[in-house]
Parts: C-alpha cells; structure tokens; sequence
C-alpha cells in the first residue's frame, strides 16, 4: 500500500471502519511514513474536537416540554377512551378508509357504463359524502324511525323526500341531513350496511340511471317518486345497487305530516 | 398494543433521541429558532408515521426524519438566504493528496476553544456536516450514517475524510475570537 492509498483509508481505520485485512495492511504502512502518522494524529485531534460535550447543542428543556405537551396533545385527539365513547357510525372514517382503499380495487374491476351527469356534480356528491363522515356532521335528525325523518324535513325544504325503513333487508335507516348541492337544498337520508355508510341525495326531478365509482366510492344515480336520488358509498357496487333496488321497490312511508 | 401503550411508547423514545434530534436539526440548520422548529415537526411527523416504523433502529428512524425535515426548510428558505447559504453536497469534493498537513499540536492547542470549533464545524458544506456530526458527536456508524444521509457507505467515508481534513485547516486558520472569515464556503453568521 502507498501513502496515497493509505491517505485515503486513514479516516476509515481511525474509526475502525476497515475490514481486517485493510487494516493490517494500514498498521504495515504507518511505522515507515511519518506522514501518514502525522495526518492520523491530526485526525484524531479533530476528532476530540468535535467530540467535546462544550460543542454539542442539547435539547433546550423548554423545547423537551413543548414536545411533550405537543405528543399528548396530539394523542388525546385520537386517544382510544374518546374512541370507545363514540358510537361507530359516528366516526367512520377509520374503517371507510380502508374500505375505500379496498374498493378501489373492486371497482376497478366492475365496468361501468359511461357517466352523464357533469363531473362538479359527481365531486360534489362525493365531497358532500365525505364531509358527512367528519366528526358530528352526519346526521341533523338521529333516528331509525322513518316517521320521525320524514317529517322533520318538513319546512327545511320545500318537498318531501321518500324515506323506506330497510332495516329488514340489511340497510338500516339511521338518520337525515339537510344537505347543500349545487347551492341547492337536498335531503340527504343515512342508511348503513354493516360498517359502511350510505348517503342518499334527494331532491325533486327527473333522471336516468346513472351509475359512477370517484375516488374509491360508489356512486348510483335513479329516479323514484319523482324524486332524484343519488347513492353515495363505499360499500361495493354490488350492494349497493341492491340497496337502490330496494329503496324504489319499497312503498315509501305514509306522509304524517 | 394499544394506542395508549404505542403512545407512551413514541413519547419515551423520542425523549431518549431528543439530544440527538436537536443536535442534528442545529448543525444542519445553523440557528436556534429553526433547529427547534424543524424538531417539533420532525416529532409530529415521526407521531403521525410511527405505525409505519417496523421496529429496529428508532433513533436512525427518527434521524433521518429530522434531517430531511431540516433539508426541506433549507430548500425552501433557499430564497430568503440566496447568495448567503452554501448547501452544496459536495463542496470542495477533492482531497489533496498533497495538501498541507496540519501540526497536530497547532490543531490541539485551538481545538480548546469550543466557540472556535463549532465556527470551523459551520463552515463545512451541509454533506460533510452532518456526516461529522453523526460519526463524531453521536457515534454513528458509517452504515446508520448512509441510511440516514441517503448515500452509499463509500461516500460516508469520504465525506468524513474530507470533513476532518477541511476541519484542521479552519481551525488553524480562522481567526479566533473572530467571526469566520469569508471563503471558507460558510454563510455569515
């Protein structure tokens, strides 16, 4: 080995980096060049240098404090307790985003036939949808009674949205929202399916059948009682396009009010 | 493990790394208000992605958060220190064979002085920085040093060779007592 080499592989035997062979190699080399020698020396003074605790920077213990503060902050947000407390359809998000991650590959292998209603309208439903599973901002009415949600839309808005107890065939009703789409006020009825939530858009019009899958959630479009709906979900396409079945074959419940 | 339990468990571990986080953070960064900064984002990061770290090195985990956590400030305060900052990897890659060796006994006799040494440290390029930092001051190997800094082992070495040898020249010759003076590729302070 020459000084040159040497040179390059001080650094690395300084810090017992070296293979053995190297390094005898290395120790060979140094008794008969006090160059060498004299750059491991160097080395190791700067090394010490460095290495002195006068030229570390701590952690200040305020920063230590506000950290602390910060992780548990952080934590009591997504703390179990407030999780336990919270029943499941209120807090979907979890596991609707594992079924969404899921439907996307199922969706991607169900064809669907071509969309008709313009893209904002799709986003919006699949916006509304989204921020429905947002703390607290599922449901205005709370009830499994269909009689109890249809008439409280009443007043809200200026029609009377079909509201079908499924809970029978697997699709509990479990609530209604006054929604806004297009600047439009819609009737928004909350049906699950095992984990997954659904909401149904409603307002007066007419319509073909329309079906669309948007960032992993599906969407059907169909008529009933002269009424728009739009399912929005990410239950499968499947069980839901049953779900809509059901809903249009169903006699809707009896207006009280 | 419950999420209590995985809690307490992150909260203890980056406790134990905190030193290491800031020190790393304040070397790279150059200044106080930022290191600490950087550190509090690394740490929610590092919260918010600890059910991805599958075991293993924790600290070389959370490291490397922090120093690309740090790089990304420096990127983009690009701007405000344009024409100041030197973040350049690779700043004066070649080492001179034939360079000046340095008196070891000159080297000890200003290395005393921490003030100085950390100057000379701060004026190294960004890469043979933290290569310097993480092998000197926190006894990294050069393998943790590669997985953190993203580079292969034979770099690390490098980098540290070209780190100390640029290191005995600043501490001989900066002034001490004196601010660096320029050309020595460090921004004003």
């Amino acid at each position: 080995m020459n000084c040159d080499e040497a040179r390059q592989l001080l650094h690395a035997y300084v810090d017992d980096e070296l293979d053995l062979a190297t390094t005898l190699q290395i120790e060979k080399h140094l008794p008969g060049c006090p160059k060498c020698r004299k750059e491991l020396e160097a080395a190791q003074v700067v090394r010490t240098a460095v290495a002195q605790p006068a030229v570390y920077y701590p952690a200040p213990s305020e920063l230590r404090d506000r950290l602390t503060k910060a992780i548990r902050a952080e934590t009591r947000e997504i703390s179990p307790s407030s999780r336990s407390i919270t029943p499941w359809w209120r807090r979907p998000i979890a596991f609707s985003g594992l079924a969404a991650s899921l439907l996307l590959v199922i969706g991607s292998m169900v064809l669907f036939a071509p969309t008709h209603a313009p893209s904002g309208q799709i986003d919006e439903l699949v916006g509304s949808h989204v921020r429905s599973l947002g703390a607290d901002h599922l449901m205005d009415v709370a009830s499994t009674d269909q009689h109890t949600v249809k008439p409280w839309f009443t007043g809200k808005i200026d029609f009377s949205p079909p509201v079908v107890d499924l809970s029978g065939e697997g699709f509990p009703l479990i609530g209604g929202r006054l929604d806004y789409l297009e600047q439009k006020k819609v009737a928004a009825l909350i049906y699950h399916r095992n984990k997954h939530i659904i909401n149904l858009f409603i307002w007066p019009g007419e319509t073909s059948p329309q079906k669309d899958v948007k960032q992993g959630f599906n969407l059907i479009r169909f008529e009933c009682k002269g009424m728009v709906c739009w399912a929005v979900s990410d239950l499968n396409a499947v069980e839901l396009q049953q779900f809509v079945e059901l809903f249009k074959g169903q006699k809707p419940a009896s207006t009280r009010n | 493990m419950s999420l209590h339990a995985a809690t307490s468990k992150f909260e203890s571990a980056v406790l134990e790394q905190l030193d290491a986080a800031h020190n790393l953070a304040r070397w790279l960064m150059r200044n106080d208000e930022d290191a600490q900064d950087v550190v509090q984002e690394s740490c929610m990061k590092a919260l918010r992605s600890f059910d991805s770290f599958r075991g293993g090195d924790f600290r070389a985990w959370f490291l490397t958060i922090v120093r690309n956590t740090s790089f990304t400030w420096l990127r983009r305060n690009k701007n405000v220190h344009a024409g100041v900052a030197d973040h350049s990897l690779e700043d004066g890659a070649e080492v001179a064979a034939d360079c000046d060796i340095y008196d070891p006994q000159m080297i000890a006799l200003r290395a005393g002085d921490a003030d100085l040494v950390r100057r000379a440290i701060d004026a190294l390029p960004d890469g043979l920085r933290e290569a310097v930092v993480l092998r000197e001051m926190e006894g990294l190997s050069y393998r943790e040093i590669g997985k953190i800094t993203g580079v292969p082992i034979g770099t690390v070495m490098s980098r540290l060779s070209r780190g100390r040898m640029q290191l005995q020249s600043l501490l001989v010759e900066m002034d001490q007592g004196q601010p660096e003076k320029s050309g020595t590729g460090g921004p004003p302070r």
